[in-house]
């Protein structure tokens, strides 16, 4: 037995008896089984990244079972690996124990935690499946079961109509994905008469250039379809632009889910997908420029509304979005490494803004507006550095070959975004350039807002609740509540803002995994930028994905003003952000009063709610009605068997008699008269 | 096994079983039932293990004359050894959940159950037209019976409904059966599945056996029997109506339209077409804002159904085999949430969902098996429900990408108004002290949920198992309809010579070509 089996099934294992045990198992042994596994996992994960790394390992496929077999269509279960599937095993697994581990002390309180433990690591082999597919169905399957997994998390807390509402909307948003993923294999098996990924690659170029294809009474270039079908379930499971209005409501989960599933592995599965079948969507120069646009779109759209949210963790959530949108149009300038290497290190950089975030609101008793931070630098000091270290990378600070993680990733994307070219390619530079600097101001306004200025903690009802139960009389405690500030007793003093509240650093379990993800955002750049970005790299790929040395060359040799604009907006953002959240504080309230439609605008994040509400979910529950009320009962129903009902009545009224009401004596004559009738015509 | 009347045997157990509990009392007559349907699922293991798969067509064959020109003819397919086998595997489970929900005449009540057993292994055995007739018929009788008496509040109108659609179709049906035999010369359905009806005949013929499997199906619009008589029927009575019953149907036109008829099925496609993606997006919004538990997951068996009759009328592997999948996993998801809705119906005595919520709390188990029904039933891959409606799409796919497109939108609808059900009765908050003080599954339950959990992953992981037994036979019907195949849409064009047509469409593909 391989030891990607090991890495992949144990998580399962452990989720199955870590969810079917539940409390009968207990609380610690649960948490030892699935924070065990995903150590396992990872620690048999990173072997297998460095020897790519190190340039003497080969791709293989494990199977595993038969799963189905019809006619021509014929595929296994079965485990890849290659370059690409190693950068995100050691991403999946790292993260996941990370965040295993900091749940521990995250979910502590909590007294469902089982559930919550078998639920990530059912979550974190569902992801593995994802990436490790050596075919489109277990691709699917992954990309399905990850959703399930998530949907379980965002609705974590059941009870919270919220909650609930968050995690249907996720589901069913990334169906609407699905219905082009789907289509796109039911294409793609059309044209190839095999769902095999490699085997459709390498058909791909003579199969599909020049081909044509109907679709929907249209005749269309082949390799257009395919590709576009399947990224709209990118779109959806990365929440790219008009896809992406179940991320923000996604937050609803527990931080550590967000900083796992919705920052750090799920939401990169359409990345990886444009990755994985990059071969494919180079064969489209239409779809690759849908990929360009969309997610140079959603790079910019996401971080205008990142501006204007006050909630801590929707401000890291559409941040998110906006990275997402970096990789896509990475992706679709065709700088495939770049892609993969801002999802590599924009996990270790944001899944540690996520936890910094959890710690921030483990401190501040489960208060998420930022509104009513502030101050905390000097009370959680090493929450304080990790968020530092996180917004640094995030921000790309960065320059002459030294710097934060994203500092390389999104500078390459960038350079390559210009390199490419075309008008899009353009088109998609200044988007990107534009977004780093709202992603500037919004990352150190967080800051500002939570970590510098005065504690504005008096007017938070999360804080007055704690600060009451602390004094109160008994702690009825009520759900998911941190009991902090039991050891103060001086508060009559407010008048500092404080509502006499003392945050507390997190626990240890929490405060290593902050840690090690800050090595990550400092060091993952700088080290692994050689092998993921330069030239020459494509002994480290090993075909796993479309590597282009004449981009990446273009990309190295940009014109100066286009190398320095990240690093000149990333200075402009923090210069605004420190003018408007530290010089002058009136600043934004002033910025709001002059520009009040924009500032609605964004806060309401472009209206996209509103308007799905109103031409989708309103009218599918008005049509329902009408075609049950009117369609069924007033038509069907009253025209048919009703109807019918009425002239039988009609008719039989001499007839009642003979009617002794007994269904058995129905039921007999049918069947005798029946037989009867048969009897008679054949017997003739 | 050659030679060893065991088909007999499977529909004589359960006659027996009728007999005897007809008179007895509630304890007797339940434990008896039980134990007739168990012998007639271990008969069925047997069946199955001495299957020859891959071996001749027709198998276990038997045959004698009867009265007046009728023959006992009975032999099975792959097809038909697999319904037999969901059937076989469904009954105890009904017996079970009957055990204590049936007081008023009880010895009757198991006879009705154990008479339907025989007569819907009848149906899927009979080789003789006449023989299935009556079978096909006469099955409606116990359940007509079933719904009438030991039902809800409006059961009559109910199984009157029932009744009247299902006549219907019925009598259109035998006036073409007369026919057939007339002009064929012979009840054999064998025969005349290999029999070439005259293609102007066919339309007709196809056209009222048409009338009697869609109702069955039942197909959008002659599918209002459905919501109602499930919502009456006693929760056994609704998990063998979802699970066998409705069947049926789509047996029918695996067995009769496609073969016998190959050249009018491929003419009427695209009514069936039309009226399926009518069914997946009416019937799932209807589900959609429903308030009664039994009657929305009753609507969305007519939209599951609507994807069993577009991979039918795709005409190649795919479809016929999704088909199939569907129905056998539809039987086991559907009656497994039938008996879900049974199990608080027993507790709470409503179906009204607003009367649920936060079961999660007091039903931990309870909430995970259903979770994993609910999951099958939209199609989450690793469950039956994705491998069957995955193929069937497939299939319609490359016939026709709009009737594919439409009808995958039931994967979008479907998961609305599941996990909206979901919701309101599982997750959220505890709303009634009544709900709240509910207990988990008992041991009886345990039993009924395990099965069916079982063979609902299993038929997800490893559809081998069930695709192996009937790839010969639908091999065979897709070489029988594929000469009278519709072309499809997509008409791929493979090649550098580009047609002039697209040359206007995509600057991408002329790059390309160029």
């Amino acid at each position: 037995m391989s030891s990607i089996n090991v890495i992949v099934f144990l998580p399962l294992l452990a989720a199955i008896v870590a969810g079917l045990g539940n409390k009968k198992l207990g609380l610690i042994p649960s948490k030892v089984i699935t924070t065990g596994a995903l150590f396992f996992s990872c620690a048999l994960s990173w072997p297998i990244f460095l020897s790519f790394l190190g340039g003497h390992a080969e791709a293989s496929v494990t199977p595993v079972l038969h799963w189905v077999k019809s006619g021509d269509l014929d595929f296994l279960w079965a485990l890849r690996v290659d370059t690409l599937t190693a950068i995100m095993l050691v991403v999946i697994t790292t993260v996941s124990f990370l965040v295993h581990l900091y749940s521990w002390g995250y979910m502590s309180e909590e007294p469902d935690q089982p559930r919550f433990f078998a639920y990530l690591s059912l979550f974190t082999f569902a992801m593995l499946m994802l990436v490790t597919a050596d075919n489109l169905v277990q691709m699917f399957f992954g990309w399905e079961g990850v959703g399930l997994a998530s949907y379980l998390l965002i609705g974590f807390w059941f009870r919270k109509p919220s909650a609930n509402a968050a995690a249907m909307k996720a589901f069913v948003v990334n169906r609407v994905g699905d219905l082009g993923f789907m289509m796109g294999i039911f294409a793609t098996f059309l044209v190839f008469h095999t769902v095999s990924i490699p085997q459709i690659l390498h058909d791909a170029p003579a199969v599909l250039s020049g081909s044509t294809i109907g679709f929907l009474g249209y005749r269309l270039d082949t390799a257009t379809v395919i590709c576009i079908l399947l990224f709209i379930g990118a779109m959806g499971k990365s929440a790219q632009l008009g896809l992406h209005t179940w991320l923000p409501d996604a937050m609803e989960g527990p931080t550590p889910v967000s900083a796992l599933i919705h920052a750090a592995t799920m939401v990169t599965a359409g990345v990886f997908m444009v990755c994985r079948l990059s071969p494919l969507f180079e064969l489209s120069p239409t779809a690759t420029s849908f990929v360009t646009f969309i997610g140079a779109m959603t790079c910019f759209f996401a971080a205008t509304i990142g501006t204007t949210q006050t909630d801590i963790k929707r401000v890291i959530a559409y941040s998110t979005c906006s990275q997402l949108g970096y990789m896509f149009f990475a992706a679709g300038v065709g700088a495939y490494g770049a892609a993969m290497f801002h999802l590599f290190t924009h996990a270790f950089f944001k899944a540690l803004l996520f936890l910094g975030a959890g710690s921030v609101i483990h401190a501040m008793h489960h208060e998420q507006d930022m509104r009513y931070y502030g101050g905390l630098r000097k009370k959680i000091p090493l929450t304080f550095f990790a968020m530092m270290a996180g917004t640094l990378a995030i921000t790309g600070v960065g320059a002459f070959e030294i710097g934060f993680a994203g500092f390389f990733s999104k500078d390459a994307i960038i350079e390559a975004a210009w390199a490419k070219g075309t008008e899009l390619g353009h088109f998609a530079f200044f988007m990107g350039v534009f977004a780093a600097l709202l992603t500037s101001f919004y990352s150190w306004r967080l800051v500002y807002l939570t970590f510098f200025g005065k504690p504005r903690w008096e007017q938070s009802e999360h804080i007055q609740h704690a600060v009451h139960d602390a004094h109160g009389h008994d702690d009825h405690g009520h759900d998911h509540a941190h009991a902090h500030g039991h050891d103060h007793h001086h508060h009559d003093e407010h008048s500092d803002g404080t509502a006499g509240y003392h945050p507390h650093e997190s626990p240890l379990v929490m405060l290593v995994p902050l840690v090690v993800l800050s090595l990550g955002a400092i060091f993952a750049g700088w080290v692994f930028a050689h092998a993921f970005i330069s030239e020459g790299t494509g002994e480290f790929w090993k075909g796993a994905l479309v590597y282009s040395e004449h981009l990446i060359h273009a990309a190295h040799h940009v014109p100066t003003w286009v190398k320095w604009s990240p690093f000149a907006v990333m200075v402009t953002g923090f210069l605004i952000a420190t003018y408007a959240y530290v010089v002058n504080p009136a600043f934004p309230a002033a910025f709001v009063n002059q520009f009040g439609f924009l500032y609605r605008f964004l806060l309401n994040k472009w209206y996209f709610d509103e308007l799905y509400h109103f031409i989708f979910v309103r009218p599918a529950l008005w049509l329902g009605r009408v075609f049950w009320k009117v369609g069924d009962i007033g038509i069907i129903d009253r025209f048919g068997p009703n109807g019918a009902a009425w002239l039988v009545a009609q008719g039989s009224r001499g007839a009642v008699k003979l009617q002794s009401g007994y269904l058995y004596s129905y039921a007999l004559v049918m069947l005798v008269g029946l037989v009867g009738a048969i009897s008679w015509v054949i017997a003739q | 096994m050659t030679g060893f009347p065991i088909l007999s045997l499977m529909l004589l157990v359960p006659l027996v079983g009728a007999g005897l509990v007809l008179k007895a009392n509630r304890e007797q007559a339940r434990l008896i039932a039980l134990i007739a349907t168990l012998i007639d699922f271990v008969l069925g293991v047997v069946l199955w293990m001495h299957f020859d798969v891959g071996g001749a067509q027709w198998q276990f064959q038997e045959r004698a004359a009867l009265f007046s020109g009728f023959e006992w003819k009975l032999g099975i397919d792959g097809i038909a050894l697999l319904l037999i086998a969901l059937t076989v595997f469904l009954m105890p489970i009904c017996i079970g959940a009957s055990w204590n929900s049936i007081e008023k005449r009880a010895g009757e009540y198991y006879a009705a159950f154990l008479l339907m057993e025989t007569l819907m292994i009848g149906v899927f055995t009979a080789q003789d037209l006449f023989l299935f007739y009556i079978m096909f018929e006469a099955g409606l009788i116990p359940m007509y019976l079933i719904i009438g008496i030991w039902g809800g509040a409006d059961r009559i109108y109910a199984s009157y409904k029932f009744f009247l659609y299902t006549l219907l179709g019925s009598v259109l049906m035998l006036i073409a059966m007369f026919w057939m035999v007339n002009v064929a010369g012979t009840s054999d359905i064998p025969t005349l599945m290999a029999y070439n009806f005259p293609v102007h005949a066919q339309t007709w013929l196809w056209l009222a056996f048409f009338a009697s499997f869609a109702v069955k199906m039942p197909m959008w619009p002659v599918h209002t029997w459905l919501p109602d008589a499930h919502v009456q029927a006693p929760t056994a009575g609704s998990v063998i109506l979802a699970g066998v019953l409705l069947k049926m149907g789509g047996y029918g036109f695996i067995r009769f339209s496609l073969p016998m008829f190959p050249e009018a099925s491929a003419q009427f496609a695209p009514l069936v077409w039309g009226l399926s993606m009518a069914a997946v997006v009416i019937t799932s919004l209807i589900a959609l804002v429903q308030q009664d538990i039994k009657k929305l997951i009753a609507y969305s068996s007519v939209a599951h159904m609507a994807i069993v009759t577009i991979g039918l009328f795709a005409f190649n592997t795919q479809g016929l085999e999704g088909s199939m999948l569907i129905m056998l996993s539809h039987g086991l998801v559907a009656g497994a949430l039938f008996l879900g809705v049974g199990v608080i119906y027993d507790r709470l005595h409503t179906r009204e969902i607003t009367r649920y919520g936060g079961l999660a709390i007091n039903m931990p188990y309870y909430a995970l098996f259903m979770l994993l029904f609910t999951m099958a039933s939209i199609g989450l891959p690793g469950t039956s429900g994705f491998v069957g409606e995955f193929l069937s799409l497939m299939g319609v796919y490359a016939e026709s990408s709009w009737v594919a497109l439409v009808c995958t939108t039931g994967i979008i609808l479907g998961a609305a108004y599941m996990l909206y059900l979901y919701r309101r009765v599982i997750f959220g908050d505890q709303k009634n002290a009544d709900a709240a003080a509910m207990l988990d599954l008992d041991k009886r339950e345990w039993a009924m949920m395990v099965p069916l959990a079982a063979v609902v992953l299993w038929m997800g992981v490893y559809p081998e198992s069930f695709l192996a037994p009937m790839r010969k036979d639908i091999a065979a019907l897709e070489a029988r309809v594929a000469p009278a195949k519709p072309k499809g849409d997509a008409q791929l064009k493979l090649g550098v010579a580009q047609p002039v047509g697209a040359a206007a469409h995509e600057e991408a593909a002329h790059g390309e070509a160029h």
